[in-house]
């Protein structure tokens, strides 16, 4: 051992000397990057001296009821500004939200539409706007800013959301910060539209703003919004959903200044933390009825949006006393050059959601009812990503996230005897929908997406069937749009829009609510393209509950070299109204017709060709054979399922021309199908004797932890992994180079590579 | 005292095993896995979700591909009743899914009266609107 390398006993600095070099490293900070003390906490902020005094003067249940209405009311008033008047097809249709924060910036009071993700992660913003900005002298909060910001990694979904924060003042005095939050589309990206698939790193991924300040004397700095503008293909949605956005949050600034007006900032600051006080006990409260259990579940992306590949999301969800974990370790690592990462507060926020939307929705809305709960995740995991990773698409992981959560609540709600909502079994959780760019009919150049990925199939419940095209997972309600309206603007048509995709189903006793098809062409603009950001076109993104199955796989159909607008205005019989009659029918001759994943790069359209997808459904709830046969006949009657498909798997039988049940006939089938069970089933020791592999298989790219072992972390091959606390590179080639290595390997087995020199 | 867990299973607290709800058969141990007191079939997907377009024409055909994905359902060995469904990539564990603390369990029930049917939980019913 060298003298170099004898330890030595450090001087331990004096406080005087901590506080020298706190200070030293505070005025010399180089750049104010995400906060980890900020962004890993999701809990409410220490009540503050002053909260403590407005809460002993004003403790009246009914004053904070009135007040909390008012403020409520507001929010609301806000909301309905921006749905009315946004530009966004996201503000139109309902991905919006507003929302009232308290002084230290905890989300109090949101408005009860729209999507409260949004608004249950503006918190982190505005904690860094009050940790960085106030004390600083160039920037400092004054009465008539506003500050604008979209880069998740400060706190957000994904940078396609914008929100505008302001601080609202009492006689000098910060009371409390209002903000709204829009699924604003376009911001610049790689592609168009805002959700960057191609994204390989954030740099990819268009603006990011970290907070900042954009709004002096309630008026928009000209200078910034410009080169807002010039950053992103929709100068004038950016420009015109900011004034939106502005405007709403003083509507809810107006609407708290009259309760300040009549009842005092005593009363609405006592009124925001009683409020969240109280909601965060009721939710331990409510925890504490469930039964101490531990329930682990998986749910499988089965793509990174450019090649198919196998994604755990691995969950495990333990409640014990008044403690409710959520432990996502032995999720797959992050990767490093594709966006479908997330970082951890975005999975906080959607988790809550399955809370506030499917759990307990009587509960006031705000980041209060998940507070108490708690996550754990593996370091630069794919639900916990690091700042230099890609997180453009990371609704692929907060979605597949929140639908672990639902799947694994379900199962503690059950046995509960005192229950807010019926156990649900899990909501379809992907945005099939068509996201598009280019230049309008009109030369506008536009990006950004249609409406449907809010027509999401809900899950069954305990007593009825899941609803078809019900609502997104991340906003109970919003609005799948109206396509005759959006055609107005953009240079495409939806030639068959919301007609339901018979056999796309998830049967059970109650089956799931299912999806619909969509067939988009291009009509009038020689640039003008075409999205698909989904996984799940080999692997269902859900689990069934209690013996319901979930939901099938989601392709994507193209039908190329075809003009069908000329075919519909010369040989309108060719035309069919289905992905099921046009792929297997193939009616127009000299086209092709191509089947792919759901994860399609932005990719120019020509006129007339056929893009045509489908919505998907929510899981099934309960054994299929128990389904009321009424029941599978009406979905026959309303094309939902054909007739031979429902007899070979509900064991229904009936009359093909009548539809009329045979009812000892079905009770027949049905024992026999259970005695098939019980013939064809293997003991479970037996069966996992020839099931159980050690390791994941060889022919499947695998990440993620294999069983239980939670310690390694598969990234790609079994024999690459990770230690789950020790992140590595997590690099995936270009899906090009795949496919050119792999007809390479072939021309030079077949001696066809021409003496090409290596 | 026994506690209804799920759709098709509740657990005897006094014996600690769980139940069969369908037919009361006693499947196994509460301290384990129910899956442990099960029929189990390896299903292939397709047959449950069945192709739309023509799987001889085309790589993606809405049905989940069987190479990728299998589904285990497990059967009450005594009535046939699918218990649970499980979506899984081939080869990996079965899930341990619900562990359950019985001594906390029987803490918490012996302050309940014990429920024999399943709490459904409150319908979404229509308000009456606004009116004077």
């Amino acid at each position: 051992m060298s003298e170099m390398n004898t330890p030595v006993a450090a001087k331990l600095p004096s406080p005087e000397e901590v506080a020298l070099i706190k200070k030293f490293l505070n005025d010399t900070t180089l750049f104010l990057g995400p906060d980890p003390e900020i962004m890993q906490n999701h809990d409410l902020m220490p009540r503050s001296e002053v909260e403590d005094e407005c809460m002993r003067k004003v403790g009246d249940a009914h004053t904070i009821a009135k007040i909390r209405d008012r403020i409520q009311a507001g929010c609301d008033e806000g909301y309905e500004m921006v749905e009315q008047m946004g530009a966004a097809p996201g503000a139109k249709w309902g991905d919006v939200i507003t929302g009232v924060y308290s002084a230290s910036g905890d989300l109090a009071i949101a408005s009860a539409g729209g999507v409260l993700i949004f608004s249950a992660l503006v918190h982190h913003p505005i904690k860094f706007i009050i940790k960085n900005w106030v004390n600083d002298p160039t920037v400092g909060v004054n009465e008539g800013d506003g500050f604008i910001h979209n880069d998740s990694r400060y706190g957000n979904v994904h940078n396609t959301d914008q929100s505008m924060i302001l601080p609202i003042f009492h006689k000098g005095k910060l009371v409390c910060w209002v903000a709204s939050t829009v699924h604003e589309g376009e911001n610049g990206a790689i592609e168009p539209g805002g959700m960057p698939s191609m994204a390989e790193s954030p740099c990819d991924e268009g603006l990011k703003m970290c907070p900042f300040k954009v709004v002096e004397n309630y008026q928009i700095k000209r200078d910034i919004l410009t080169f807002l503008q010039n950053s992103v293909r929709e100068p004038k949605l950016q420009y015109e959903d900011m004034k939106v956005k502005l405007f709403a949050c003083l509507r809810i600034k107006q609407r708290i200044e009259e309760t300040l007006n009549t009842d005092g900032p005593e009363a609405l600051i006592s009124t925001l933390r009683t409020t969240m006080e109280n909601v965060r006990a009721e939710v331990k409260r409510r925890v504490s009825e469930w039964p101490d259990m531990t329930v682990r579940t998986y749910i499988i992306q089965d793509s990174t949006l450019r090649e198919n590949c196998v994604v755990k999301i691995n969950c495990k969800l333990t409640k014990t006393g008044d403690r409710l974990i959520f432990d996502f370790r032995g999720s797959s690592p992050e990767f490093t050059n594709r966006a479908t990462n997330t970082i951890v507060a975005g999975l906080k926020g959607m988790l809550a959601q399955v809370f506030l939307c499917y759990v307990w929705p009587d509960l006031p809305r705000g980041q209060a009812a998940f507070a108490p709960i708690e996550v754990i995740t593996d370091p630069h995991s794919i639900v916990n990503c690091s700042y230099d990773a890609p997180n453009s698409q990371s609704l692929m992981s907060i979605f597949t996230g929140f639908t672990a959560g639902q799947h694994a609540v379900a199962k503690f709600l059950y046995s509960c005897p005192e229950k807010y909502t019926k156990v649900h079994a899990p909501t379809f959780n992907m945005i099939n929908t068509f996201i598009w760019g280019g230049v309008s009919q009109h030369g506008e150049t536009l990006g950004n997406l249609c409406a449907d990925l809010n027509g999401m199939g809900a899950g069954a419940t305990v007593d009825r069937d899941g609803e078809h095209a019900l609502a997104p997972i991340f906003a109970t309600m919003a609005d799948i749009g109206e396509q005759e309206l959006n055609e107005e603007e953009v240079p495409f048509l939806q030639l068959v829009s919301k007609k339901m995709t018979r056999d796309a189903i998830a049967p059970g006793k109650y089956r799931g609510g299912q999806g619909y098809t969509m067939m988009v062409a291009t009509k009038d603009s020689e640039q003008w393209g075409f999205m698909t950001v989904c996984q799940g076109a080999k692997f269902p993104p859900l689990q069934g509950l209690f013996g319901g199955y979930a939901c099938g796989s989601y392709p994507l159909c193209k039908v190329q070299g075809v003009d069908v607008y000329d075919v519909l205005l010369n040989e309108p019989h060719k035309f069919k109204h289905s992905i099921e009659e046009i792929m297997n029918e193939r009616p127009f001759e000299e086209a092709t017709y191509t089947t792919h994943h759901m994860g399609m790069g932005f990719e120019i359209s020509k006129r007339g060709e056929l893009f045509m997808i489908s919505q998907g459904a929510g899981a099934g709830y309960g054994d299929l054979l128990e389904r009321d046969p009424a029941g599978v006949i009406r979905d026959i009657e309303e094309g939902l399922m054909s007739p031979g498909v429902a007899e070979r798997l509900y064991k229904v039988k009936f009359d093909p021309d009548t539809l009329a049940v045979n009812h000892e006939a079905t009770a027949a089938a049905r024992d026999a199908e259970r005695k098939a069970r019980i013939a064809r089933g293997v003991p479970y020791a037996e069966f996992i004797k020839g099931w159980n592999k050690p390791t994941p298989p060889t022919h499947l790219q695998y990440f993620g932890c294999w069983g239980d072992d939670v310690a390694k972390l598969y990234m790609g091959s079994p024999d690459k992994f990770r230690d789950a606390n020790a992140p590595r590179p997590n690099y995936m080639p270009h899906p090009k180079d795949v496919r050119i290595a792999e007809l390479e390997s072939r021309l030079l087995a077949m001696g066809a590579m021409g003496g090409e020199k290596q | 005292m026994k506690v209804l867990m799920t759709e098709y299973l509740r657990i005897d607290l006094d014996a600690e095993q769980w139940e069969c709800r369908v037919c009361d058969h006693v499947i196994g141990s509460a301290g384990k896995s129910y899956k442990e007191g099960m029929l189990v079939h390896n299903r292939d997907p397709r047959e449950i979700h069945p192709p739309i377009i023509d799987p001889e024409k085309y790589r993606f055909t809405f049905s989940p591909d069987p190479e990728w994905v299998r589904i285990l359902e497990y059967y009450c060995p005594h009535c046939g009743t699918q218990v649970e469904t499980e979506y899984a990539v081939p080869g990996h564990p079965p899930l341990h899914d619900m562990e359950p603390d019985l001594p906390a369990l029987r803490a918490q029930w012996a302050r309940r009266e014990e429920v024999k049917e399943a709490v459904v939980g409150p319908a979404v019913t229509a308000d009456k609107g606004h009116g004077h």
